[in-house]
């Protein structure tokens, strides 16, 4: 599914990387530690984490993610921006919480298993 | 073949800086464009790229200084990470996953969780670690080809 249709359907913010709303969203992963979504996240995936500061573009650009995704409204840090801009990862700000972010999401991706 | 002789394949070699949060993941992006460029297969890209930041994440975390390199050889890709540091008191509880000795600054930040050796050690065909107290530690991982 286009990040795009996910945004827009999720009334989510787009904070960087406009250019890149195009990209194949082909699954998700949440989490706040970043050893663990390094460990089993996939490339393509829509990560949703409530960290703002710049290493969650170190390891969405390592693991190729389709784009990140900041619940409870926090505002990313301009470094996090920076750096997310020089690697082509957009960032996204939800004002929901990660449970209904990601239980939205899935709906979403997953329309026959919701 | 001697111990030392992979040594002849390097491939990279990058320098980490302690508490270079700021950068964290520079190292493992290089080294992530580098296998790409030699034309290796993404799902071998994968685990090193794993295996580069935790092993990039630790240095910061807990040495001074260390040394990132990488060998590509015929038949495997030798990753190593030595620094100078505090070293490890026992290797056997660091590689548990979940144990950490990581402060609350590193927390903060998502990392200290204690999966990073366990994640280089799952990531790894061979996974060789040695560690002296108040000296530093060394990884060392290869990664077999297996024809990919």
């Amino acid at each position: 599914m286009m990040l795009e249709t996910i945004a827009e359907r999720l009334s989510l913010k787009c904070k960087c990387c406009w250019e890149n709303l195009k990209n194949d969203v082909t699954g998700g992963y949440a989490g706040d530690l970043l050893s663990d979504v390094m460990a089993n996240s996939a490339a393509g995936n829509i990560w949703v984490t409530r960290q703002v500061h710049q290493n969650i573009v170190a390891v969405a650009a390592l693991k190729e993610h389709a784009a990140i995704v900041i619940v409870q409204g926090a505002t990313p840090e301009k470094e996090t921006l920076d750096k997310a801009t020089k690697e082509g990862i957009p960032i996204l700000v939800a004002d929901l919480g990660e449970f209904e972010v990601v239980g939205r999401l899935y709906q979403l991706l997953y329309p026959s298993q919701g | 073949m001697s111990d030392t002789d992979y040594m002849r394949h390097l491939q990279g070699r990058y320098e980490v800086h302690g508490r270079d949060f700021v950068d964290a993941g520079l190292v493992s992006s290089q080294i992530k464009k580098g296998l790409k460029s030699q034309g290796i297969h993404e799902d071998i890209i994968r685990r090193i790229a794993v295996i580069a930041f935790e092993a990039e994440v630790n240095i910061i975390s807990y040495a001074t200084h260390g040394v990132i390199s990488y060998y590509l050889l015929p038949d495997s890709i030798i990753f190593e990470a030595i620094d100078e540091g505090q070293g490890i008191e026992d290797i056997e509880l660091a590689l548990q996953e979940g144990y950490s000795t990581a402060d609350d600054s590193i927390r903060e930040m998502g990392f200290g969780a204690g999966m990073g050796l366990a994640n280089i050690k799952k990531s790894s065909d061979i996974f060789e670690i040695t560690s002296e107290l108040g000296k530093g530690t060394r990884v060392k991982s290869t990664i077999m080809l297996n024809g990919k």
